[in-house]
């Protein structure tokens, strides 16, 4: 008999890729799946039993932007009737009192809302959306009323560090009981936009600052994740908390995911939830099993002492800057392809770049 | 957590879950999970014990005569553990004390 892996924590629910804005950052991949091969309802509903019976403990309903879908407060019911502990993932912009209203109704459990900056001009800029700051402040004071818990989360690049302790202000006033500071992370559209967002270190040691002041000045009210932006870093972040380890991720169309950007591993095939179970999937699928644990790995990762601390790095950072998936992620200082990271810094501009705005069709 | 902690409870508060916390049973692995926002952290059995016995009605004194009848332990070792645990989540967010 061979020994299943752990069953994961969380599911990642990417409901869809259709959005109202156009962050240069986004998460989402290049190719955008297009909202005719979207799961349908019955089809998540499945998926969310399947999950919540091989031990999935939390379903993060994300997109795109997930309030797009009209049956999400009928998937947060059932995530709900099974146990399942939800959070929603959204921009904010098209929350209304009724459609909030009956999410809570429906038992969600927390919401994650982000901000593109502390002020509206640039958020609104980075967001490609007019008016998009303001539909955000007023999400944020529905949500409080509501007595919903509300994470706010601020993507950070160079265009907008400078006004992080603005933005833990804000995350103040408007009564978040956490607040996420997470730089840029440089996959998929955050790649392809990179010189026009890459921070330079003196801009990062300044939100390093600001943060840790913010700590001291509100503990035990709000807590403050902070990610750094893995550039500059000394080692890679443990991506997803380890390939196939604690995260499964599922696209609009269904496809099943080690991470949201897996679907850049050339010459393998995507599971999908229309063909296969969940935990099928997680345990044989080759996607999963392929870097899973600490087997796969190259030198110098297989026999560094923190090989079971960042499992090596992302794999889709390793394709993307090395080339190849099964790499040592580049921005470890130890990764025979680490030039590149120091060439990409020292080869940033000093005037950022037009953004390359994240829509269907513009990559 | 960092620094600073809300007002010291005593065996009078009442400490209850804030809401988008909670606690669960998980079938598959056998334990208790505080679910919060973000992550679901594995609750040992102590934490368990205590926590099941969080009700938002019952005081952290009464919570602690239970345990201790129920396992027939000294009082004062069983009041040591719960108020430290209630002090430690009350920092971390997880119980409020109205
Ligand atoms: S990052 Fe921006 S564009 Fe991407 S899904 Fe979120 S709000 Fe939409
Ligand atoms: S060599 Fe590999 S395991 Fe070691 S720190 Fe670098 S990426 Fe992590």
């Amino acid at each position: 008999m061979t020994a299943l892996p752990p069953p994961p924590m969380s599911l990642l629910a990417e409901l869809t890729h259709r959005c109202p804005l156009q962050c240069p950052y986004c998460s989402n991949p290049l190719k955008l799946d297009p909202r005719g091969q979207e799961l349908d309802t019955q089809e998540w509903l499945r998926v969310l039993d399947e999950a919540a019976e091989m031990g999935v403990l939390q379903v993060h309903f994300s997109g795109g932007e997930p309030m797009a879908r009209p049956d999400l407060p009928d998937l947060v019911r059932h995530a709900a009737k099974k146990g399942l502990y939800s959070n929603l993932i959204t921009s904010g912009v098209l929350i209304t009192p009724e459609s909030l209203h009956k999410l809570a109704e429906a038992g969600l459990d927390h919401i994650q809302l982000s901000f593109q900056d502390a002020q509206a001009e640039t958020a609104d800029r980075i967001a490609h959306m007019a008016g998009s700051h303001a539909k955000k402040l007023e999400a944020a004071r529905l949500i409080a009323a509501e007595g919903l818990p509300l994470t706010l989360n601020f993507v950070i690049h160079r265009q907008n560090a400078e006004r992080v302790p603005a933005m833990l202000d804000l995350a103040e006033r408007l009564g978040a009981r956490r607040v996420e500071i997470a730089h840029t992370q440089y996959y998929g559209w955050g790649l392809l936009n990179r010189d026009a967002l890459l921070p330079d270190r003196a801009q990062l040691e300044a939100t390093e600052k600001a943060v840790e002041q913010a700590r001291t000045r509100l503990a035990g009210r709000m807590s403050i994740d902070f990610v750094t932006p893995d550039y500059y870093a000394e080692q890679p972040k443990p991506c997803m908390g380890g390939w196939g380890q604690r995260f499964i991720n599922i696209s609009p169309a269904g496809r099943v995911l080690p991470c949201h950007a897996a679907e850049s591993i050339p010459g393998v095939v995507f599971p999908t939830v229309r063909e296969a179970s969940l935990a099928d999937i997680w345990n044989t699928a080759p996607l999963f099993t392929m870097f899973r644990g600490t087997d796969w790995m190259p030198e110098p990762c297989k026999s560094c002492a923190f090989k079971e601390d960042d499992w090596g790095g992302c794999r889709c950072q390793a394709l993307a800057l090395a080339g190849r998936a099964d790499a040592t992620d580049p921005v470890c200082h130890r990764a025979p392809d680490h030039t590149v990271i120091e060439r990409t810094i020292t080869a940033r501009p000093q005037t950022p770049p037009p953004f390359q705005y994240r829509r269907f069709g513009n990559a | 957590m960092n620094g600073v902690t809300p007002t010291p409870l005593t065996e009078a508060s009442v400490p209850r879950f804030a809401r988008g916390t909670r606690l669960q049973y998980d079938r598959v692995r056998e334990t208790w999970f505080i679910q919060a926002p973000e992550r679901a952290f594995q609750a040992d059995a102590v934490a368990a014990e205590i926590l099941q016995l969080v009700d938002g009605t019952r005081a952290l004194g009464t919570i602690i005569d239970q345990l201790s009848e129920k396992f027939s332990a000294p009082r004062d070792i069983i009041a040591r553990d719960v108020l430290a645990l209630a002090q430690d989540l009350s920092a971390r967010q997880v119980l409020v004390s109205p």
